[in-house]
């Protein structure tokens, strides 16, 4: 890592140097390698400074024991386990910004602070609890991490992580330290739009009428024209369902990475990583990133930094792009032959197979075992206002597959007549709910009151750590105007931004509980809700 | 001759209904009321018992089953109609037996006994002829007629029982008699509602536009987030187009999800339904119980070419088994979905059930 010499550094800096970063901030250009670093040191000095002021309390025992746990190895385990995990997904509160996920790494200073007394409250804590036992077990704390690269999986480090900025727009704070952030990469900020039902105001709601593109400059430096375009495709809904999503990302980064140049006195490793900060929160602010989508940022980050330095700019780019395409090729095509796999050996002829929306990995099953000369039925159910289910009905009949097609108000009309249900998934939770597009709980709810066997098809690279139990902590709330409708001339909803109490909501997402999911079908088998963890851990373990 | 004018303007209004029903009935759901239904089809009887001509209650019995079978056959679906005959059919039962002078337990009161040894009650009982007779029945038609009238206010006063503030109720679709239930505890008490829009009709709209014009905090969800959004809500109050003989609700589509996700969540499911509205009908008769529209409204014919290759299912009702209702409001209180059948039997005479 690079900033260890900064480790215990103290000098400050005179209030000039400030200056110049105002000047190159209001000039609009990308601020030099100097300025950003000047504004790295001092917000470090300030949070080491609050460091100091915490861990005067609890010194003794802890310095003693730096010492002692810095030369021993990182794998000693903790006197007691601490009640949350250590995936390696998440960000730990690090004193120096780590190439981290999208989340602002040095922006959030008031909050990540919070996190830090949290981990300093619990590293006392742990301290005093082994000075009690009279035990030199691994100590516990944000210097801690300095000694060791990554945490392995065996120790369970008190992991504080950080509240996403989508989930908290009702926090004046948050949006006011993402405004700062947005600025100083120069993106424009979008703004909320339409009155937003108290249930779900800590979400964001934007139109689609107003995309972001609209508010930027042409030409746009510091955004390039291959990751806008894929901005306005997220924002209109042109390019949409997870896998497409995540794939189009990935091909835009490789055009981003061919074209990318290493400035002088820049190693790749780090500069790229810089640069594609931006193009994230751009594409954020287009439309919230899907758990696959952080996936795959978060593999092509570490791809990154693991880039050697003496490594040519021709061959590191080369190995770049080859590592993008591996991921394409194993993540999502490969693993969709798997899962076909495993998924046809549970048809079987005579089957009425009932299918939500449009699911590319459904689709994909359903023609491929349609291939294997097996007779089934297909039933689409789809849902207002998106109405995805009319695509897959184009796709399936187009194969010669036979379908019905209702919407999901008739669910419960139709269902007797079903034997199987199949859905895909948006992400899987580490608790194993599963994340899907809103309408899919309801159909595993009416399923399982009808005794269907309901089948939820999933990649791995969607599974995400994260734990939610309630489809309104964390959510997307797409534009409510597409809630009206026309019918017979008449447009009930009109004028809904005029009368006060009155307000649309058109979520995207919900989460169904693991007790109406009778099996996931992954590339990696087949296996029950629950196991989702278990799953997370191996793939942390192999990485 | 006063007579025959009187009979072929009885006929030509009674053939003008016949073919409101036919037409009102198709494509988009009620077109009017099933309250306004049913105070048509009374008056409509009560004009058949005026002008007609019979001289005992048989005969009057008689044309009115004659009559209504044709009102039925027009437009099966809309029950209130056969429930309003039927219920006719009881008043001229009652009238005749009082001015008989027999009393009414005895009639009523079917012992194992009596079932057994007189076979039920004989029709030529109803052969005699009462002057009275016919004041007497178009005097308790009245009274019925009023009580249709007040049907709606009488559930909109049991409001305030039901609703306290800040409470979350959801709704499905439009029914005046939520509707009405729900301004009438707004005027006292502040609490949020959410409608489901109900595709493909999205008669949710109309009834999100009306409640929060009357200051009711409304929102509108698609049928797809009832689930998600469940977990929020405190009540669940709906309406119905018909309740069954076993206290199963034929409702519009997509109330059998509501009420699944309502028992997922233990939310009591409220049913806002006027007495009219009960039938004596089970819904065992699968061919007769759905009702299905153009599947135009689901999948439109700008789809191209596709139309020719798929099935499309646009059904209008959907059956909700009583075990997952809490409560029924009526006009006359509040019941049990367990009481329907005592209710029924006081509403209607067993030998009437099969018009």
């Amino acid at each position: 890592m690079r900033s260890h010499h900064h480790h215990f550094a103290v000098s400050t800096d005179g209030p000039d140097k400030n200056d110049d970063v105002e000047r190159a901030k209001c000039e609009g250009k990308e601020m030099t390698k100097e300025e950003k670093q000047r504004l790295r040191k001092e917000k470090k000095q300030q949070k080491k400074s609050k460091e100091k002021k915490d861990d005067a309390a609890s010194q003794e025992s802890e310095k003693g024991k730096k010492s002692d746990g810095k030369s021993s190895p990182a794998s000693q385990p903790l006197p007691k386990p601490t009640t949350q995990k250590a995936p390696s997904a998440v960000p730990a509160p690090a004193p120096f910004p780590m190439p981290a996920s999208e989340a602002p790494a040095p922006a959030d200073k008031p909050a990540k602070s919070k996190a830090e007394l949290k981990a300093e409250r619990r590293a006392r804590q742990e301290a005093d609890r082994a000075s009690k036992q009279g035990s030199k077990k691994g100590e516990v704390g944000p210097q801690a991490s300095a000694g060791k690269p990554k945490a392995p999986p065996s120790e369970l480090q008190p992991v504080v992580k950080r509240l996403p900025e989508h989930m908290q727009v009702d926090n004046p704070d948050v949006l006011k330290k993402l405004a700062k952030k947005l600025e100083r990469q120069q993106i424009p900020l979008r703004l909320d739009y339409g009155y937003k039902v108290s249930l779900f105001s800590h979400l964001h709601q934007y139109s689609r009428k107003a995309p972001l593109t609209q508010q930027l400059s042409i030409p746009s430096t510091v955004i390039h024209p291959a990751i806008v375009r894929l901005g306005l495709q997220y924002s209109q809904g042109i390019v949409a369902g997870s896998n497409a999503r995540s794939v189009a990302l990935l091909h835009a980064f490789k055009q981003v990475i061919s074209d990318y140049t290493t400035p002088p006195n820049e190693e790749l490793s780090r500069d790229l990583v810089n640069k594609l900060k931006p193009y994230i929160s751009f594409l954020n602010q287009c439309r919230p990133l899907s758990a696959s989508m952080g996936n795959a940022i978060k593999y092509i980050k570490k791809e990154i930094s693991n880039i050697p330095s003496q490594c040519k700019e021709e061959e590191a780019k080369r190995k770049l792009l080859n590592c993008i395409e591996c991921y394409i090729n194993e993540k999502i095509i490969l693993a969709a032959k798997a899962i076909a796999k495993y998924s046809i050996e549970k048809i079987s002829d005579g089957d009425v197979i009932l299918v939500y929306g449009c699911s590319s990995l459904v689709n994909h099953i359903l023609c491929e075992a349609f291939e294997k000369a097996i007779k089934f039925h297909v039933i689409v159910v789809d849902s207002r206002p998106r109405l995805e289910g009319r695509e897959a009905l184009r796709r399936l009949v187009q194969r010669g597959i036979s379908c019905t097609y209702v919407l999901i108000s008739a669910v419960s009309y139709i269902l007797p007549e079903v034997s199987k249900v199949f859905l895909g998934a948006h992400a899987l939770l580490a608790n194993g709910y599963v994340m899907s597009r809103v309408g899919t709980s309801q159909i595993a709810l009416v399923a399982k009151a009808f005794n269907v066997p309901v089948l939820v098809c999933c990649e791995t690279y969607k599974f995400c750590d994260r734990v939610q139990t309630d489809s309104f902590v964390s959510n997307e709330l797409d534009d409510p105007d597409d809630l009206i409708v026309t019918r017979k001339g008449k447009t009930q909803l009109e004028d809904w931004q005029q009368v006060d109490s009155l307000g649309l909501l058109n979520l995207v997402y919900d989460v169904t509980p693991p007790d109406f999911v009778d099996l996931v079908i992954t590339d990696l088998g087949m296996i029950p809700c629950t196991s989702v963890p278990v799953v997370l851990r191996v793939k942390n373990v192999d990485q | 001759m006063p007579g025959p004018d009187k009979e072929t303007d009885l006929t030509e209004r009674i053939e003008a209904f016949l073919s409101d029903l036919k037409r009102g009935g198709s494509g988009t759901g009620p077109l009017r009321g099933s309250a306004e239904m049913a105070r048509e089809t009374t008056s409509l009887l009560r004009r058949i018992t005026a002008q007609a001509r019979w001289s005992s209650a048989g005969d009057l019995m008689e044309i009115i089953r004659k009559e209504g079978r044709r009102m039925i056959a027009a437009q099966p679906s809309e029950t209130t109609v056969g429930n309003m005959i039927r219920r006719v059919l009881k008043i001229i039962r009652e009238e005749y037996a009082r001015s008989r002078g027999s009393s009414e337990e005895t009639d009523q009161q079917e012992s194992l006994h009596k079932l057994l040894t007189s076979g039920g009650l004989s029709e030529e009982n109803f052969r005699q002829h009462f002057t009275a007779l016919k004041a007497n029945v178009i005097e308790a038609i009245n009274e019925l007629l009023t009580e249709l009238e007040g049907t709606t206010d009488n559930i909109a006063m049991q409001a305030l029982e039901h609703i306290h503030s800040n409470e979350v109720i959801m709704t499905i679709g439009r029914s005046r008699t939520v509707e009405a239930f729900l301004k009438d505890a707004a005027r006292k008490r502040k609490f949020h509602v959410i409608v489901a829009e109900c595709a493909p009709f999205c008669q949710g709209h109309k009834m999100a536009t009306s409640l929060s014009k009357s200051g009711i905090e409304t929102t509108v969800i698609t049928d797809a987030a009832i689930f998600a959004v469940m977990s929020r809500v405190n009540k669940v109050i709906i309406g119905t187009q018909t309740v069954l003989a076993n206290g199963g609700l034929r409702a519009v589509n997509g109330t059998h999800t509501l009420a699944l996700a309502a028992k997922h969540h233990s939310t009591p499911l409220i049913i806002c339904a006027p007495m009219f509205k009960l039938s004596p009908q089970f819904p065992n008769e699968e061919d007769t119980f759905h009702k299905f529209v153009s599947p135009h409204e689901v999948l439109p014919f700008t789809e191209g070419e596709i139309l020719s290759k798929v099935n499309v299912h646009c059904p209008v009702f959907d059956y909700v088994p009583p075990e997952l209702i809490t409560l029924f409001i009526s006009n006359i209180g509040g019941h049990a979905p367990s009481y329907i059948y005592r209710l029924m039997s006081e509403l209607y005479h067993p030998e009437d059930h099969e018009l």
